[in-house]
């Protein structure tokens, strides 16, 4: 790791539509160890912001605890950032979600803190389908205690300390898209190719973005009898349709034969072409997007890209039917209904 | 047979309604307590039921006193004795001189041998099969048959039930005429063959100022919506659950947008308390107003992240209607025992805000001032309600709003502040010397004011860091915040406060209204006790120079383990022997009689003559 970032910057660094140049979406130096696959998955994520024009102080970014939940202090340091406690992500998110909709909510989550310890928190975020991207740095192992498994280890998988996992693994896609989310995708800290992409689809995206990504540790599951080190991740992913985000600023320049893709229009006006050519898998469906993943697990593939898309779920603040103003922004006029109506209900309580 | 001394009594009784629940018992007993506070006299129901939604015993106890005093007194002068599982325990607990009014359609069993009570035999299910063909009905109307007796029996007016069903059934006028007609048929069989043999009787009065009967739930719910609270975040639990579902019923009144139909509320029925609890603190954190409600397990839930709260300095408002712990414990009986797990909720070092309210006009007052606090303090605060409180109606003084009223947001920077600042903002940076540092919301400025909160160390400007230093300075810079909190809570309220006397009685919440009753009496009997009703926590310095000014002090709780005793003497300092406990752990509202008799049994020598004038007034803050 560095200790030190320089303070050299290019002087044309190019900006992006909203003003902004790349580095200001970075944020603190990661203490992470150096190779970490998290963070490769921030720089994913500085990317996507960057290249989708948000505005930083518009985005809040909210964790649990574990290595995974340290990351939101290495992106976005203009942003609003709460590092809360061990698998509470999700309610810490909703609560700040239902007091101003209009931000974007980046939840950072591991393995452990999603799958053991918050598997209640993340399931309900789920019903809710809370309008929140749920990025899960997912290792298969317990980073800052020093490697113990987790409950995304493969069975049969080992790390540093050579000791076979027994139990059977939670595969999170799945219980997602069983779950109720709206979005659900995999991507590998390894392939920016795909996971740029996939994040920015997922910020798109009204409602819960579950994006699970496959991000190795070096430290203590790197090792040749671990499913989740790099070299194994590469030999075996597989991935669903290719597929084009087009956000809805820009216009379409490509055409595509009809019948070779699909089209899905998010809520926020963004299209994405899914690409049928490249294989059948139908990501729409979600009898089928399970399917999809159990019969590439049964071939010991693992599969990534956009695992199943739904943009028409209400999010949470639709659900309730709440109001479109942030309810953090309403006042006294808004909210107090005055000391005359408190006399008409003391006047019925007589 | 010896004659019997009956109790002979007029607006000053107790009645107790022996059920089954699950029957449809409530509502005919709601209507009789409501007639007597319509009549202009004190009264106060209390519900005590079992955890279960139908077929195991459940009472209703009704206190009617024209002094206005409405804890519970102990002793039953009249039973209304449906419930065959229980017929011979209510029986037993009678006062001698009662009353038992039982359904005579079978006749009691022989070991019913007692000569000391007035039996009132009124043949409910049998006059009710005669009059109502519907089964369903029936089983209601055997209730309100009772009542029907009951009218003649305590002389209330028959016209105020009548009114009360007609009002009930506005919107169902059919119902109303089988309800009246099994008041008439209860009253007529009671008038014809129970003629002069009740001596307890009801007078129309004027006790009750402009008073209301509300519970404390509903009247907690109301003091959120007021106080402008937009986000909640709850897990059922008795006995909280009816505050959500009173600030839901105020908010659909209250909060609907007129254009859009669309909610100026938030409230997500989480699926923990320890989401509940997440979900104030990200609203709080993010600028909304947020509160949560719950019971002692839902505290333990709650405790890491209260320990969060505390120490990132995020506002929240919790309100805890205690019941009988620990564990589940007794789920539907009423005690005072989470306060020490609230006082130091959480892990590390930690202290939180309490406030006491011991009427439904302190749920709606305290409960909104909470909001207030918590923002001004940027710290956990706790109203610490319980279920007799909470969930029974009570008489209190009506609910007061001042026009205008504006919300202490507290420290907030806005953009402008932002803009215009010229030294460095620090999250966690003490710049008015009070322990309260300034915050920001996301999204308020472009490029100042954000920052990164942690629950782990950090410095003034909220990095993190493990300088020992930098920790030792933010827990002693959150011990100067306590003072400031010490401040701004509200103080405690005396009675009688005489200064030659040396006895003190201190005592917070639902014990309030059954101590002032002792104190009454003993004052009375020339021994006169100095009170001191706790309001919050931590002491304010009333309470300290109040324990500091007797020579003995009684505290008077709803628990095992003297909590309150234990902070006193924790936080004051206070020599242990000079306090001395008054405990009630049954499950049951503290009553007047136990607490006269602890005190009449610590053989207190004091008298002040003659008896301080202050006590005729009321409570003096």
């Amino acid at each position: 790791m560095s200790y030190r970032r320089p303070g050299f910057r290019h002087p044309k660094q190019p900006k992006n539509d909203a003003g902004y140049t790349r580095a200001d979406y970075e944020g603190a130096i990661s203490t992470l160890c150096a190779g970490c696959g998290h963070d490769s998955t921030t720089n994913a994520i500085i990317q996507a912001c960057f290249e989708l024009n948000i505005e930083p102080h518009r985005v809040v970014k909210i964790s649990g605890i574990g290595c995974s939940s340290k990351t939101p202090a290495y992106f976005l340091g203009r942003s609003h950032g709460f590092n809360s406690v061990h698998g509470r992500m999700p309610s810490i998110a909703t609560g700040a979600n239902m007091a101003n909709r209009d931000l974007l909510y980046i939840g950072i989550s591991g393995d452990g803190d999603t799958a053991s310890i918050g598997m209640g928190q993340f399931a309900h975020a789920l019903r809710r389908n809370l309008n929140l991207n749920y990025i899960c740095m997912n290792n298969g192992c317990y980073g800052l205690t020093k490697g113990q498994d987790s409950a995304t280890a493969d069975r049969g998988s080992s790390g540093k300390r050579g000791v076979p996992n027994p139990y059977e693994s939670i595969d999170l896609c799945e219980l997602a898209i069983e779950l109720g989310a709206s979005f659900v995708a995999r991507g590998f800290s390894g392939d920016k190719r795909q996971l740029v992409p996939l994040l920015k689809a997922a910020m798109a995206h009204s409602g819960l973005a579950f994006v699970d990504v496959i991000s190795p540790c070096v430290t203590f599951n790197n090792t040749s009898s671990s499913t989740k080190s790099y070299q194994y991740v590469r030999e075996h992913i597989e991935a669903t349709n290719t597929f084009d985000f087009v956000p809805l600023q820009q216009e379409i320049l490509t055409h595509y034969e009809e019948g070779t893709s699909q089209e899905v229009v998010m809520h926020d006006g963004s299209i994405i072409h899914l690409h049928k050519a490249d294989s059948s898998k139908d990501v729409t469906n979600r009898l089928k997007s399970v399917n999809n993943l159990e019969r590439e697990k049964e071939k010991g593939r693992l599969l990534t890209g956009i695992l199943y898309i739904n943009p028409d779920i209400k999010e949470t603040h639709d659900i309730i039917n709440s109001t479109l103003r942030p309810l953090n922004s309403l006042t006294e006029e808004d909210l107090c209904p005055g000391s005359a109506a408190l006399e008409e209900i003391n006047a019925s309580l007589r | 047979m010896k004659t019997v001394k009956k109790i002979s009594k007029i607006n000053d009784f107790v009645i107790r309604f022996c059920n089954v629940n699950g029957s449809g018992s409530a509502s005919a007993n709601n209507l009789f307590a409501r007639a007597i506070f319509r009549l202009g006299i004190p009264v106060s129901p209390k519900n005590i039921f079992p955890s279960n939604i139908q077929g195991l015993p459940t009472w209703y106890e009704v206190r009617v006193n024209e002094d206005g005093f409405l804890g519970r007194r102990g002793g039953i002068d009249m039973a209304v004795a449906v419930n065959g599982q229980t017929l011979f325990k209510d029986y037993q607990e009678l006062l001698p001189g009662g009353y038992f009014l039982y359904d005579s359609t079978r006749e009691l069993p022989e070991n019913f041998t007692r000569t000391d009570i007035t039996p009132i035999g009124i043949p409910l299910t049998s006059l009710c099969n005669e009059a109502f063909s519907n089964p369903k009905l029936r089983q209601l109307l055997k209730n309100i048959i009772y009542v029907g007796s009951l009218s003649y029996l305590l002389d209330i007016e028959f016209d105020v039930l009548t009114d009360s069903i007609k009002k009930q059934f506005q919107k169902k006028p059919k119902l109303a005429d089988p309800n009246i007609l099994a008041l008439e048929i209860g009253f007529a069989y009671a008038e014809k063959h129970y003629r002069n043999s009740c001596e307890l009787s009801v007078r129309r009065s004027n006790k009750l100022n402009g008073d209301i009967m509300m519970s404390g739930n509903s009247a907690f719910g109301l003091g959120a919506v007021y106080a402008g609270a937009t986000v909640v975040g709850w897990y059922p639990i008795t006995p909280s659950t009816s505050v959500v579902e009173a600030f839901e019923r105020y908010a659909n009144r209250f909060r609907v947008e007129e254009d859009t139909g669309r909610h100026k509320v938030a409230i997500i029925q989480a699926e923990d308390e320890l989401a509940a609890i997440g979900i104030v603190i990200g609203a709080s954190w993010n600028g909304a107003r947020a509160f949560t409600a719950t019971s002692g397990p839902g505290i333990s839930l709650m405790s890491e992240f209260l320990g969060l709260a505390y120490f990132a300095e995020i506002p929240v408002v919790l309100i805890d209607v205690q019941r009988t712990g620990p564990s589940t414990g007794m789920p539907t009986r009423t005690q005072q025992s989470d306060l020490l797990a609230c006082a130091y909720a959480s892990h590390g070092d930690t202290k939180n805000v309490l406030l006491f309210p011991c009427d439904p006009k302190e749920c709606f007052e305290l409960g909104a001032d909470a909001f207030d606090l918590a923002e001004r303090l940027q710290t956990p605060v706790i109203i610490m309600s319980d279920l007799d409180l909470g969930m029974n109606d009570h008489v209190s003084a009506p609910m007061e709003w001042k026009e205008g009223r504006k919300y202490d947001r507290g420290k907030v920077l806005t953009a402008e502040d932002l803009e215009n600042m010229q030294e460095k903002w620090g999250r966690y940076l003490d710049v008015d010397g009070d322990g309260i540092c300034y915050r920001t919301f996301p999204g308020t400025h472009p490029t100042k004011g954000a920052y990164f909160t942690r629950g782990t160390s950090h410095n003034e400007y909220s990095a993190y860091t493990e300088e020992s230093s930098d920790y030792e300075a933010n827990m002693k810079r959150l011990l100067v915040k306590w003072e400031t909190a010490r401040g701004l809570v509200p103080a405690p309220r005396t009675k009688i406060n005489d200064p030659a006397c040396k006895t003190g009685l201190i005592f917070f919440g639902t014990s309030t209204h059954s101590t002032y009753e002792a104190i009454s009496r003993l004052a009375k009997e020339g021994r006169v006790c100095n009170s001191l009703r706790i309001r919050a926590f931590p002491f304010h310095e009333e309470v300290l120079e109040f324990i500091e000014r007797h020579e003995i002090l009684f505290v008077i709780e709803q628990n095992r383990d003297a909590q309150m005793r234990t902070l006193l003497i924790n936080e004051c300092g206070t020599c242990r022997d000079k306090l001395q406990s008054i405990l009630n752990i049954d499950g049951l509202p503290i009553t007047a009689n136990f607490i006269t008799e602890c005190i009449r049994n610590a053989s207190l020598h004091n008298t002040v003559e003659p008896f301080p004038k202050q006590y005729s007034t009321g409570e003096k803050s």
